[in-house]
């Protein structure tokens, strides 16, 4: 139970850059699932080929795709805000695979493992055994949490990037500057993928095809309503324990395509999601 | 500059403009009957061109006429494949009944996507088509039975009538006889008032409802038309690589298919052809590069010294040889495409063919974009 949490967590966590980027500019990221893949891969060569500690290679991994995600922001995505969804779509895939290619280029298509200070231990809580691979990744995702929310209540900042997200133009008025904002905004939303890619290093391996968690992570965002950080986390657990529980009771091969039924069934149903609020386009 | 002068309304009806056009259009019949005796060694790159021709004609109804796109059109080509296959193969249909079953089939399936997509709009539809041909995709894997699994399953070559199309060249005018038949129906079609109404939703869905046109209706044609001709395209296709397997028809290929609109040019027909030229051929040229390339740079850096020269060479030869680097070229003409011409190949034509028809007049402002600025697609 506990892992399909810690998964549903990853989803969550991937989700939450797609709903910060969607808010924030109204265009899907179809790479953040491979942002998340360059996350770990730099991690594991700071640990693995240089010689860091873990810790200091997490902050510098996450630092650096965040930098990396404002500049992709300031110089690419910048110029077609305002072009019709299907170009923004376009430009995002077409980013996701030339980041694959450049990671298969660069890294290599073998398959590495991360050693972090929680492999091969476990704790008892209350009966059941806990490794703490999975344990870091379900408080890594609550700190996470607690902070990106205080960040967006009680920092200027987040307060302005609010304030962007809702209304561009007002928020322009008031004074804020309101692309510098929106790079920001990438930044954050990198830097959550790398966080979520380290963290599912060590539980799952690290290879060219981490970015397809990012598919996944779809399914969590618009169960959740994609407009809505709290339902990204709601919809991402969902989807964790949908499979596990599919994976446990259902035949075989469903577990990995259940995440995908869900989200069809969701599309079908109720469009909006769980947490999203629909509306019709006023002329 | 030349003007068409109509003088009666039948001149409104014409396939073609005027002789003219229609004179250009015979000729590249012509050349096209003829390149099976001019290029004998890139006969099989060729029909892989007709039938990406086919897919392209098919998304671009969906994404460049009726505005939805889709992120699975790998699976209705996977579908036709493999139901046609499995019609000729084991049920031991005749190879006509087979490709117009095929087609159904794959029609049918478009329709039970498209009847949900109803109520979607924009990167929902393009999520849900993703999920759709993920599943397809698994489906493909598991049912043993009709598709052989991961083991994949051979295809014959087609028999028509008795006819054995073995042969490339055959196989080529096979293609060619289906891509040119797709291209008359397709042009029909959008000048009718099916394909209107398509190009009205595609410009404002609540213009084109509040026209009285029933967008439940028009859509799910859209789509149903568009997953048949690429269940045909699938049918000519798993005679072109003659192999099925369930990995082919993955989320990359969905994307090369997109990438074929976008590159050759959103709504319109050459576009769709063109976008097929450039797909289909770019990987025979990216092989061809990855020969001389290092070469070529190996010689102008051995200017400052045959060591760097030697180093240069092997340091390209290393990179060119890597596995993942098509996908990247993919990516980055994708991007750049996007960037600086969002109008596509079809797009520089027209450009082109403006400034000669203008000659000393053109002027640069005619095909500038509008400003834009963001505009909310947000539902409040």
């Amino acid at each position: 139970m506990l892992n399909g949490v810690a998964v549903g967590c990853i989803y969550g966590l991937v989700a939450l850059g797609f709903v910060l980027i969607y808010k924030a500019m109204e265009l899907v990221n179809f790479a953040q699932g491979e942002l998340m893949m360059l996350g770990a891969f730099t991690c594991y060569m700071l640990v693995v080929w240089y010689g860091f500690g873990y810790w200091v290679a997490f902050a510098a991994a996450v630092a650096a795709v965040g930098l990396f995600g404002a500049a992709l922001d300031a110089v690419v995505l910048r110029r077609v805000l305002g072009q019709p969804q299907f170009a923004v779509v376009m430009l995002t895939i077409g980013l996701g695979a030339i980041f694959r290619s450049f990671a298969s280029i660069t890294w290599g298509s073998e398959i590495y493992t991360l050693p972090t200070p929680f492999s091969a231990r476990t704790t008892r809580i209350g009966g059941i055994t806990v490794s703490h691979e999975y344990l870091s990744i379900i408080v890594g995702t609550i700190v996470l949490c607690a902070v990106l929310y205080a960040f967006f209540t009680y920092t200027k900042v987040g307060v302005a990037m609010q304030a962007a997200s809702q209304n561009q133009l007002a928020a322009y008025y008031m004074g804020i500057p309101v692309k510098l904002m929106g790079s920001l905004i990438w930044a954050i939303a990198a830097g959550v993928a790398a966080i979520a890619g380290v963290l599912l290093a060590p539980v799952s391996l690290i290879d060219t095809n981490l970015g397809f968690v990012g598919l996944k992570a779809f399914a969590a965002a618009v169960l959740g309503g994609f407009g809505s950080i709290p339902g990204a986390l709601v919809g991402g657990l969902t989807i964790g324990l949908i499979e596990l529980l599919s994976g446990t009771y259902l035949p075989q091969g469903f577990k990995d395509v259940a995440a995908y039924l869900v989200l069809l069934l969701v599309l079908a149903i109720r469009p909006q999601g769980m947490f999203g609020t629909a509306g019709r386009k006023k002329v | 500059m030349r003007f068409i002068f109509k003088t009666s309304y039948e001149q409104d009806l014409t396939l073609f403009g005027d002789r003219v056009q229609r004179n250009w259009y015979v000729a590249l019949l012509v050349g096209l009957l003829g390149l099976p005796w001019l290029l004998p060694a890139y006969l099989t790159d060729l029909s892989l061109v007709l039938i990406y021709g086919l897919c392209g004609l098919s998304l671009m109804v969906l994404a460049g006429y009726t505005g939805l796109v889709s992120l699975g059109h790998a699976a209705f080509l996977g579908i036709g494949a493999y139901a046609h296959v499995y019609f000729v193969q084991d049920v031991g249909l005749p190879w006509i009944v087979a490709v117009a079953l095929a087609t159904a089939l794959t029609a049918a399936a478009g329709v039970l996507v498209g009847s949900p997509a109803l109520r979607m709009t924009g990167v929902y539809l393009t999520i849900a088509t993703l999920a759709f041909a993920l599943v397809i995709q698994e489906v493909f894997t598991r049912w043993d039975r009709v598709t052989h699994g991961l083991k994949g399953r051979p295809v014959d070559k087609p028999v028509i009538f008795g006819v054995s199309f073995a042969t490339d060249a055959a196989f080529y005018f096979l293609c060619l006889g289906f891509l040119i038949g797709g291209l008359w129906l397709t042009r029909n079609l959008l000048r009718a008032p099916t394909g209107r109404a398509w190009v009205a939703i595609r410009d404002s869905e609540i213009a084109a409802q509040s026209m009285g046109v029933n967008l439940a209706v028009y859509k799910t044609m859209a789509f149903s038309y568009s997953a048949g001709l690429m269940g045909l395209a699938g049918a000519l296709f798993a005679h072109k690589i003659g192999f099925l397997a369930p990995d082919i028809f993955g989320v990359l290929f969905s994307i090369q298919f997109l990438l074929m609109v976008v590159v050759g040019g959103l709504g319109s027909l050459h576009g769709a052809v063109f976008g097929a030229v450039f797909v289909a051929l770019l990987p025979v040229v990216i092989s061809q590069a990855r020969d001389s390339v290092p070469a070529w740079i190996g010689a102008v850096v051995s200017v400052l010294g045959s060591g760097a020269g030697t180093a240069a060479f092997r340091t390209t030869d290393r990179l060119v040889k890597q596995p993942g680097l098509e996908p990247g070229i993919f990516g980055l003409i994708l991007v750049l495409f996007i960037l600086f011409e969002p109008l596509g190949i079809y797009g520089r034509w027209v450009k082109l063919k403006v400034y000669f028809s203008t000659f000393p007049l053109y002027k640069r402002a005619t095909f500038k974009r509008q400003r834009a600025y963001m505009r909310s697609e947000r539902l409040r």
